[in-house]
């Protein structure tokens, strides 16, 4: 965004977001999504710098829980849940290792 | 022209705990399918993650262990790629502040001791085990969501054997620490390596070259020496290394490329908004200091200067930590270190190994190894009694004075019986007793023999020895 | 029938204490409600009136036992992104078609521990995602002031089934001011908690730094009411906070008065292009307060402008994240490939509608490689001045009077075509989300158009009960919570 922002490859993007666009969609968003960019630049007039960001709207720490078993699903509701299964495992097509 | 290879390790490493990472499903090795999963560890709408105690003491007690410093300040991030094993299609990880910095490994390569410095340490979460079917893969999520920890080293190595010792030794203190049991079979250690090479004198480093996810050891080894034999070839035939993501296929013995930088991922990682930062204080990391059990170096250490155990007894005991504990409990019932020490080296490994059984399976205790070791130092048995004793417990358990009692393997010291054979030997040998009176030695070898049968072996022959010196010396 | 759907909690209360009605009659009333006029409202996906019935009867029953507890019986219509065991959750997108939930989220626990009567589930902006519950997947919802005009968003369901007496008070959630502007477009009080007093456990993550759950009800005291049912610290949410909840309902003062009470005005919260009409409402209902005795004092939020613009950088780029769970591999839609990666492209390109697809496209963007620190480390660091702002501002007051949105609700379709535009109308409650802060929206009067108007009241972090004190003073001394839509 360092000055006008080079502007937004929608194609890239959705392939990152695993999403099949269309090319009207393409057309569309990349048009709508520019002028949201460039809505966003007024951000540069200020000088944050020094400014520490925020994560969390109230700030907190050290939220654990103790080593213990909670409750687990009933199989078959992860089962019946799932598109399509096998032997009460997830099915999915062929992974090719990445 | 003369080249050098760099090696930098990521070994994720599960830890020992009794639920996941961040919801209360029990990690178990080889459960039914998905009957350990709940809403968090496979990504329902609505679920939420909250950090599991134990893990981060861990985690943090390894970095202690490896020498690291606690982070004071550390917190989560979100790693976003889309993969069927990662139920959320991001990993909650530690991108810039991960709990543990720095630390070092030390360890004898070949004869020399040469030191692996580390990065960091990082928490995070486990994947889900996809196994592959005819046409299709199938997810078991048991496995999603556990606690993994990733101890990433510096490049810092530049051989096979250097990554060898330095995993092998990482091992060790894990299972020592208690923090894993590091079983590659279960795929609780598992290793990235990234290798690159460079003509000897060039400044900056090759292209590095990652190859996955290894779990065995000698498939590591392997993987790095065809690499690094593979990326020699390359540029010696003037060609250029390419930065690429790679596998290793054992059957084969060669890695094969995955992935290319062009379509390397783009995680877009920021802060995991579910989870909190985590704050460590000092008072918090001296008391888990405090907790941490003693290294193999320095057990090996102590059990030279103080116990006065040869090197070799000190590194064979330390090996393995289980008979390393074992030879501790023994300790604390016996004095005799190095009798103790060649009891467990002989019978005890020789019967473990016969019969393909952990140590903590032997039937003869450490208790029950002290109270042999002590008839024997108190000359009650011979220590060739003491071994029957030994292999009879191990087989059939049992008290070790009783057993002495029932095989009579007691021996007898007091004079009036030892006096009695003595005067039989002496009397009905005169040759041999001419013998030794005129000046051949050896010749009480014969009577010793004599009052020994007539003891039926029972007679201890240091007495006996005496016994007939102080008859034939009048 | 007695219209008891038109009743408030705390009248509906009254009436089961001294035994002139039944939970059951409650929920036959208001189901009779529902058949009446929610072919024209639309503002539920799913309603099950076996099993409503059947809570009310075990509600009456508990009630038969002795137990006595204000919320015990009423019919609460719930957002369709909360999770209910054994009920679909389908956030009004396509994605989630054939998901059965298989737990409870904590406040719809907490709702069933004080025997309130879960009712049907209402529509809203397909994963939260809107400002008028245009982006809905699953079904149209209308204004009942005005059916040609949208009930607000994304909690439009919510608001339209409270505002036509088709519920006694409903959940809803607030990201950007989903709670409030819908209840301020159909004429309700609606409460966006301080982040962490309602345990977000169970609701389906649109911006996890953002999200609240909160109630949307006919009155003021009907809200603190339900708030006091479902606030509390959850150790199942990290981000829930440990602290007791006042009894909010109690604590509301009979006497109207404001004295002692410092209310800020921040001249910024008048933007140009606000709808002069909205303007002369808030103004009025300032000069109420005045009149009740509260010291009127100006403040500044002067970072309050880029709200919209850090607002949707963080929002996306955590809703990028949060919905890549929708895949079509665990549970929901799939549309099959080759490969993972086909499968994931076809179902998610099928599953979500054309804003919810901007909107992620627009995340994965912000966070992408290079762009991170330009968008969302800025973001970050600016939403560190805007709450920096709110703490100097309560300095000098006790709670901060504005209006809640720049105009009131306009026709459908009227802003659908620019995103941009639509996004501007958050200018006024996304800064709350963003600081963390609580803040209520009440009705302040109308337009000349019929339309309500609403007032916003924004507390300091964890004073819902200076709001709610001064939402009921207001309310008090006012009748425009009175007025009902002619259905
Ligand atoms: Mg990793
Ligand atoms: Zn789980």
């Amino acid at each position: 965004m360092s000055g006008t922002h080079e502007g937004i490859d929608v194609g890239y993007v959705a392939k990152l977001a695993c999403i099949d666009l269309t090319d009207e969609e393409k057309a569309l968003f990349q048009g709508q999504l520019d002028q949201v960019l460039h809505y966003v630049e007024q951000l540069n007039e200020l000088d944050v710098a020094d400014v520490e960001p925020t994560a969390h709207a109230i700030p907190v720490f050290n939220v654990f829980r103790k080593d213990e078993l909670g409750a687990s699903l009933p199989h078959d509701a992860v089962v019946a849940n799932a598109p399509s299964a096998t032997d009460g495992q997830i099915r999915v097509p062929k992974i090719i290792d990445q | 022209m003369e080249y050098e290879a760099t090696i930098g390790l990521e070994t994720h490493i599960m830890q020992k705990t009794n639920t996941k990472m961040f919801c209360g499903c029990k990690y178990e090795y080889g459960a039914e399918p998905n009957t350990h999963v709940c809403p968090t560890c496979l990504g329902y709408p609505g679920a939420l993650p909250v950090m599991n105690e134990k893990a981060i003491e861990l985690i943090c007690k390894a970095g202690l262990l490896l020498g690291c410093e606690i982070n004071p300040y550390s917190k989560w991030d979100r790693k976003n790629y889309f993969y069927p094993d990662m139920a959320k299609n991001y990993q909650i990880t530690q991108a810039d502040e991960p709990l543990c910095l720095g630390g070092a490994v030390t360890v004898e390569v070949e004869g020399t001791m040469k030191t692996f410095t580390l990065e960091r340490i990082h928490q995070e979460e486990n994947a889900a085990k996809n196994t592959h079917v005819a046409g299709a893969s199938l997810v078991d999520y048991n496995r999603a969501g556990t606690a993994l920890m990733e101890i990433v080293s510096n490049p810092c190595m530049h051989s096979a054997e250097d990554a060898l010792a330095y995993m092998t030794a990482v091992k060790q203190i894990m299972q020592y620490g208690g923090i894993s049991n590091c079983d590659q079979e279960k795929g609780q250690m598992r290793s990235d390596v990234n290798v690159s090479v460079r003509p000897v004198g060039q400044k900056e480093l090759g292209a590095k070259v990652e190859i996955k996810n290894m779990n065995s050891f000698a498939f590591i080894k392997d993987a790095i020496e065809y690499e690094i034999e593979r990326q020699i070839a390359v540029l010696e035939s003037g060609g250029k290394v390419d930065q690429e993501t790679r596998g290793y296929n054992p059957d084969r013995g060669e890695t094969f490329i995955q992935r290319t930088k062009e379509d390397a991922h783009d995680y877009r990682y920021f802060p995991e908004p579910d989870l909190m930062p985590v704050k460590i204080s000092r008072e918090q990391i001296e008391a888990w200091r405090a907790e941490l059990p003693e290294l193999p170096v320095q057990r090996r250490e102590r059990y030279v200067t103080e116990l006065g155990l040869p090197e070799y007894d000190a590194g064979v005991l330390t090996a393995d930590k289980a008979t390393s504990d074992y030879f501790e409990a023994t300790m604390a019932h016996a004095k005799n270190a190095k009798a103790v020490s060649n009891f467990i080296m002989g019978e005890m490994m020789r019967l473990l190994s016969e019969q393909s059984l952990p140590i903590s399976e032997s039937k003869v205790t450490p208790e029950k190894l002290a109270e042999i070791i002590a008839l024997i130092d108190a000359k009650t048995i011979s220590t060739g009694g003491g071994k029957q004793i030994f292999e009879t417990i191990f087989n059939e358990g049992g008290d070790p004075k009783a057993i002495m009692e029932a095989k009579g393997l007691a021996q007898v010291s007091d004079d009036s019986a030892l006096e009695g054979w003595a005067d039989e030997a002496i009397a009905n040998n005169p040759k041999p007793v001419e013998e030794y009176k005129a000046g051949n030695a050896a010749s009480i070898n014969f009577l010793m023999g004599q009052v020994m049968k007539a003891s039926r072996g029972k007679a201890n022959p240091g007495a006996v020895m005496q016994m007939l010196k102080q008859k034939l010396d009048a | 029938m007695a219209d008891l759907n038109k009743l408030t909690i705390s009248e509906l209360a009254e009436k089961l204490a001294a035994g002139d009605c039944t939970s059951v009659d409650i929920v036959n009333d208001v189901l009779a409600a529902i058949d009446a006029t929610d072919a024209k409202v639309g503002a539920y996906l799913t309603l099950d009136r076996a099993d409503a019935l059947a809570q009310a009867k075990a509600a009456d029953e508990r009630r038969a036992a002795g137990e006595r507890n204000p919320m015990l019986g009423i019919p609460v219509a719930i957002k369709d992104l909360l999770n209910v065991k054994g009920q679909p959750c389908t956030c009004s997108s396509k994605i989630l078609e054939g998901y059965t939930a298989p737990y409870d989220a904590t406040v719809i626990a907490k709702l069933r521990s004080v025997g309130a009567v879960l009712l049907g589930r209402v529509n809203m902006d397909e994963f939260a995602m809107g400002s008028s519950t245009e982006n809905a997947a699953l079904g149209k919802t209308s204004n009942p002031w005005d059916l040609d005009r949208v009930p607000g968003g994304s909690s439009g369901g919510s608001a339209a089934s409270v505002a036509s007496d088709e519920a006694i008070v409903s959940l809803g959630s607030d990201t950007g001011g989903s709670i409030r502007q819908p209840a301020a477009f159909c004429g309700c009080v609606g409460v966006k908690p301080t982040y962490g007093r309602v345990s977000r456990l169970g609701l389906t993550a649109f911006a996890s730094s953002l999200d609240q759950i909160g109630p949307i009800s006919k009155t003021v005291k009907d809200s603190a009411l339900i708030l006091e049912a479902i606030c509390g610290h959850d150790e199942k949410d990290s981000s829930s906070i440990e602290m007791e909840v006042p009894a909010f309902a109690a604590n509301l003062p009979a006497d109207p008065s404001l004295a002692g009470m410092k209310l800020g005005l921040p001249k910024e919260y008048f933007v140009e292009g606000m709808d002069p009409e909205v303007e002369k409402a808030v103004r009025a209902a300032v000069e109420h307060c005045r009149s009740l005795g509260a010291e009127i004092v100006d403040v500044s939020l002067p970072n309050a402008k880029y709200a919209i613009a850090v607002y949707y950088i963080i929002a996306t780029a955590e809703a990028s994240a949060n919905l890549a769970r929708f895949d079509g591999i665990r549970y929901g839609m799939r549309l099959d490939g080759k490969d993972p990666a086909e499968l994931y492209g076809k179902t998610r390109a099928a599953g979500f509608g054309p804003e919810v697809k901007r909107r992620i496209i627009l995340g994965t963007y912000v966070l992408s490689s290079g762009y991170y620190d330009a968008y969302y480390k800025k973001a970050q660091k600016v939403r560190t001045l805007i709450r920096d702002d709110f703490t100097k501002a309560f300095e000098q007051c006790d709670a901060i009077l504005s209006p809640v949105t720049p105009t009131p609700a306009y026709l459908k379709g009227e802003k659908t075509a620019d995103p941009l535009k639509m996004y501007l109308d958050d200018i006024l409650t996304t800064p709350i989300n963003l600081a963390g802060n609580c803040a209520l929206s009440l009705p302040c009067g109308f337009a000349s158009n019929g339309m309500p108007i609403g007032m916003q009241i924004i507390g300091d972090a964890f004073q819902e009960d200076t709001i709610l004190k001064v939402g009921h003073a207001y309310e008090q001394t006012t009748d425009w919570h009175k007025s009902r839509p002619a259905l």
